[in-house]
């Protein structure tokens, strides 16, 4: 099954692809080949999940799309930037212009109270936030009795509420979200995951998340899946277990072959 | 357990880097300061040795030389008696005294202190022993002399060429005979020599015909005690003799003497910089035990108790300080040697000889770095040990339990407050007791202060946050967050520097206030425009006094003579000046009577002197001058006290009769014009342009009395720079661990767009933050201080006012900024360089 990421499948426009990406670690004997030539496109207000065994290269993938790691060929962009030809600063300057990350840990600052996490975006891009926007994002993810607390105060799901609305407090482009319901209990991730299909569905964004939870990709429009640094298959509409049973075939697979 | 320590010191490389450094660098001080003053001990004691080497026996003259009633020395006839004993192979007479020459600008060659000259005294093969003559030989007749070979070429000097040479009289010119060499201590200490035959030096230095020194060498066989027993009874009763076995040992008794305030000065430095490094050194352990929090209970859940925890922290606290001590040995060694040539530039000869590497240094090296390691690691060792097994359990690291700070803020409370009081009780109290108080005290408030640091810290960097948010933006918030999220670190860091600043700031305000009041004084009590002294520090002859008197411009000249009188059966020290000429130099503050009444032959008395004597004017009193002869003198006037007057002012025409030779300190010269080019010119040129007086204007003055204080205050910096450069190790140290720590935070930080610039820019301001809140604490504590000392000296000081030096201050502040910009360079650095997917993964 030669695998033909949808192109043209509908009249949006692109807010991130790859093209051709390749990303090779170290020389010779201990050559490891993380990303294989692969193509892929990412269109706005779509909510995409990469899965993938470990060591498919799905979360590399993601770090290049989102100009968190170098690639050795090929190219990314977010938008219409190619990232290959950026310097460090750019990107920089792309990542908290343009993105959004959610990250598995939640990686907030525990100096810094909820409110001013969800604003730390903004406040290193040395612009005002948009009150109304930011009123519907809090509002949406239900933070707006804890916005004073610090994060040590908080539960896990409630953190990872706080990193979400974070990355949606910029208005980025597109947010990439690794594992983000990794350290979560089921309710919480539920939460958290109902939280980004509505930031697609009212808010029109635009979400790439990295899991290896079929129940969490089950929440995307789209599933794509990576074996190898290549990717292999793609499910439009997933349900968790057509997403379980694809994935048992990568067993079947690993152990047969 | 031993094993697991030295594993873990391994692991931790680049961690226990900087402790190392720290202890190291003291070490270095302590070792360095011992194998210097150990190499200096044995150089000086050998070249002491080297010159006794072929003295049997020594003797030396105390006489007066200017008592009338006894012989001013050592006889020609007494010599040639010596020179007749049994067993006596030579009996050489010396004399010496001083004498200066002057360079091709015509100023004196050497430091004042140590220009000699000396009396050349050939035996019976013509040559003095003492001296090597590279060119020409000794003088033996009048009008010739001999230069050592530095003075020579430092003046240009060849032999036959006419040489102006200055001693307590006259400039007079000899001509040059001969070029020598000489392991004399004097010369090798930078100073000169002039050699004079040896009427020529009887005649300048004692009188014709009379030697102050005689040394006698043995004949094959003779024994020195014997011979010492000889010569005892053929001496003058003012004269001493000594073999030269004892006299070397003497002399090496002194210089060690000499040498132990050196050592006390620089071991005491060496101290407060490993004091300073003891914070650093808890700091680094307290991280590592917390970073090991699962490691150490995972050891105890497998069984190891309490004490092999707290043993094991100590194993590797000891295995650092071992390395370290042994870095900071070798260290101090080279510091011993750069030292020594330090003192070479400095125009301080010592000397050659090898380095001393004795076994107290290596012992005190190990010891200090030892002990002061381990020290520093048992509290965190402690809490290393009571980490609970369970901790293990734990999926998540376990932040260290912060455990409250109230017993510390308490006792940290009591005791700044107790320390304080005690301070401030000395202030008031005054004088030696107030000081002692004021040690006590200010001991007691430092290790308070240190306490409150943690707890300061919050408020204090709380009250610059908004500033920092304001100029720096993000960066300042961050940082300022940073820097009090772990307040014992920070406050740890901040002591390192809060106490270095504490001694300087103290130091500071005390030195300038005492050097601006003693400026101020000086400006008020000295009227005059030029003061005239003997290069050397020695006494000015006569014929100056004479010179001064008739130089033209010259408006008022009065000497201030040292004249010891007894008044009323007690030896009263009196100054000998020119009346009606004294109130124009000197500022005499006249309370009672009238100054006139000097001219009159009567004597005018301090304020003290007079009450406490119970003197009025008009009193007449009981007088004994230097020459026995009696009298009485009557009270003219009173006047208040000052530094720069004696207690009783006498006309020198008075006590001149009883003394055969004036003894002139300084004299003061008020002249037509004031000071200026010209007038400074015509008192050189009266007094024949003599390179070993010094005409000081009134700048000169003032710098003479205040830059002893300035150059102190500079060596005391330059000693506490040593506790600076380790609590700068120590903030680099904290920043370290802080990147460390937060590498997920700053990876997050770099991912949702915070740039490297300013990634650096935050670990930075931490850095600065920490620092200027250390300074800050120092400096209050430190200014505090030097307001109490101040306190109790202000009587002895008249016109004493407390000054806040505002600029040294500022340049401190300054510094301790910097110090944080340098310590944050590579912890910042390696912040900007973080891997950020590295950082961003989950544990």
């Amino acid at each position: 099954m030669i695998p033909t990421p949808t192109t043209a499948r509908r009249a949006t426009a692109v807010a991130a692809r790859a093209t051709d990406l390749s990303k090779v670690y170290g020389q010779g004997e201990t050559r490891v080949v993380a990303l294989d030539r692969v193509t892929v496109e990412f269109p706005q207000g779509e909510f995409t999940a990469i899965m993938g065994p470990s060591g498919s290269g799905k979360s590399t993938l993601m770090h290049c799309v989102a100009g968190l790691d170098t690639f050795s060929g090929g190219s990314a962009r977010i938008g219409d930037t190619e990232l290959g030809s950026l310097k460090d600063k750019q990107l920089t300057q792309l990542r908290r212009d343009k993105i959004g990350f959610i990250f598995q840990a939640f990686n907030l600052l525990p100096t810094l109270t909820a409110l001013e996490n969800i604003t730390l975006p903004m406040d290193i891009a040395g612009r005002k936030p948009d009150r109304q926007w930011m009123d519907r994002v809090i509002d949406m993810v239900g933070l707006s009795g804890r916005l004073g607390h610090r994060p040590a105060q908080l539960s896990g799901g409630q953190q990872q509420r706080v990193a979400v609305a974070r990355a949606l407090a910029s208005r980025p482009e597109i947010i990439f979200g690794d594992e983000p319901t990794g350290n979560l209990d089921s309710r919480s991730g539920a939460e958290v995951l109902g939280f980004l299909r509505n930031s697609v569905r009212e808010l029109g964004q635009t979400v790439v998340m990295v899991t290896h939870d079929p129940v969490a990709a089950s929440y995307a429009d789209r599933v794509i899946f990576l074996a190898d640094g290549r990717i292999v298959d793609e499910m439009l509409a997933p349900t968790a277990d057509g997403v379980l049973d694809r994935m048992k075939e990568f067993d079947t697979k690993g152990r047969t072959s | 357990m031993f094993r697991t320590a030295l594993r873990n010191v391994l692991a931790h490389k680049a961690r226990l880097l900087m402790t190392v450094l720290a202890v190291m660098l003291g070490v270095a001080f302590v070792s360095g300061t011992l194998v210097f003053t150990d190499t200096l001990d044995q150089a000086f004691t050998k070249q002491s040795a080297k010159s006794y080497d072929d003295v049997a026996v020594a003797v030396s003259s105390h006489a007066d030389p200017d008592d009338p009633k006894q012989e001013p020395g050592i006889s020609r006839a007494t010599l040639d008696r010596i020179a007749g004993v049994d067993g006596v192979a030579t009996a050489t007479g010396r004399v010496e005294g001083f004498a200066g020459v002057p360079d091709e600008a015509g100023k004196l060659i050497g430091v004042g202190w140590s220009n000699k000259g000396a009396n050349f005294a050939p035996g019976k093969d013509g040559k003095d022993p003492r001296y090597d003559f590279v060119e020409g030989g000794g003088p033996v007749s009048g009008g010739r002399i001999a230069l050592d070979r530095e003075t020579a070429a430092e003046g240009g000097y060849e032999v036959g060429d006419t040489v102006r040479v200055a001693t307590n009289g006259p400039v007079e010119e000899y001509r040059l005979q001969g070029v020598f060499t000489t392991d004399d201590g004097g010369v090798s200490a930078g100073g000169s020599l002039v050699l004079f035959d040896t009427q020529t030096a009887q005649r300048l230095f004692l009188k014709p015909g009379y030697f102050a020194d005689v040394t006698v060498t043995a004949a094959p066989g003779a024994d020195d005690a014997k011979l010492l027993g000889a010569i005892e009874p053929l001496l003058p009763e003012h004269a001493e003799a000594q073999t030269g076995k004892v006299l070397a040992e003497q002399q090496a008794k002194e210089i060690e003497a000499g040498l132990s305030a050196f050592n006390q000065i620089f071991l005491g430095a060496a101290g407060i910089a490993l004091f300073v490094g003891v914070f650093l050194i808890a700091n680094t352990f307290t991280m590592l035990v917390a970073q090991r929090t699962k490691e150490v209970a995972l050891m105890r859940a497998v069984g190891a108790s309490r004490k092999q925890i707290t043993r094991s922290v100590l194993a590797e606290a000891a295995i650092v300080g071992l390395v370290a001590s042994a870095a900071g040995y070798l260290l101090g060694i080279g510091l011993a040697a750069g030292l020594r040539s330090g003192m070479a530039s400095f125009d301080l000869k010592v000397p050659d000889g090898p380095l001393v590497l004795g076994v107290t240094p290596v012992l005190s090296a190990l010891g200090v770095g030892l002990v002061v390691t381990m020290l520093a690691a048992w509290l965190p060792g402690r809490r290393a040990a009571k980490i609970p097994p369970v901790a293990a359990m734990n999926s998540l690291h376990a932040a260290p339990t912060q455990k409250s700070l109230v017993v510390r803020n308490s006792i940290g409370g009591g005791l700044a407050l107790i320390g304080g009081g005690l301070i401030v009780y000395g202030a008031l109290e005054g004088g030696e007791t107030g000081r002692f108080l004021i040690a006590g005290g200010a001991f007691l408030a430092l290790i308070g202060v240190i306490m409150l640091i943690p707890l300061l810290s919050r408020p204090l960097i709380a009250a610059v946050r908004p500033l920092m948010v304001g100029v720096f933006g993000i960066s300042g918030k961050l940082a300022g967050q940073n820097a009090v999220r772990n307040p014992r670190r920070t406050g740890a860091t901040a002591s390192a520097l809060a106490i270095g600043l504490t001694l300087v700031t103290g130091l500071s305000v005390l030195g300038v206030t005492v050097g601006q009041s003693i400026d101020r004084m000086t400006t008020d009590q000295i009227k005059a425009d030029y003061m005239v002294r003997m290069a050397g520090g020695g006494f000015l002859d006569q014929s100056a006094l004479t010179a001064l008197e008739k130089a033209p411009g010259v408006t008022a000249v009065s000497p201030q003579q040292a004249a010891y009188l007894e008044i009323g059966g007690e030896f009263t020290s009196a100054s000998a000046v020119t009346p009606g000429d004294v109130e124009q130099v000197l500022n005499v503050e006249r309370t009672a009577g009238s100054l006139d009444s000097l001219g009159r032959g009567q004597i005018a008395v301090a304020e003290k002197t007079a009450k406490s004597r119970g003197w009025k004017v008009g009193s007449t009193l009981p007088v004994t001058y230097n020459d026995e002869k009696k009298g009485t003198l009557t009270v003219g006037a009173v006047y208040r006290d000052s530094e720069f007057l004696s207690p009783v002012l006498i006309d020198r025409k008075v006590v001149a009769p009883h003394e055969t030779k004036p003894y002139i300190p300084s004299i003061f010269i008020t002249m037509d014009g004031g000071g200026s080019a010209a007038n400074e010119k015509a008192l050189v040129d009266a007094l024949g342009n003599n390179p070993a007086i010094t005409v000081m204007d009134h700048q000169d003055i003032r710098d003479e009395f205040g830059g002893m204080i300035n150059m102190m205050l500079n060596i005391m910096y330059g000693l506490l720079a040593m506790a600076l450069i380790i609590a700068v190790l120590g903030v680099v140290n904290t920043l370290a661990m802080s990147v460390f720590e937060r590498q997920q935070e700053i990876g997050m930080l770099r991912a949702i767009g915070l740039d490297r610039r300013r990634v650096k820019r935050m670990v930075r301001l931490e850095a600065v933050v920490i620092s200027l809140y250390g300074a800050v604490v120092g400096i209050a504590l430190g200014s505090f201080l030097g307001w109490a000392i101040g306190e109790t000296v202000k009587n002895s000081l008249p016109g004493y006012a407390l000054v806040l030096p505002w600029d040294r201050i500022g340049i401190f502040l300054l510094l301790a900024g910097l110090v944080g910009v340098l310590a944050a360079m590579w912890p910042a650095r390696s912040a900007a360089k973080l891997n950020m997917l590295n950082a961003i993964k989950a544990e």
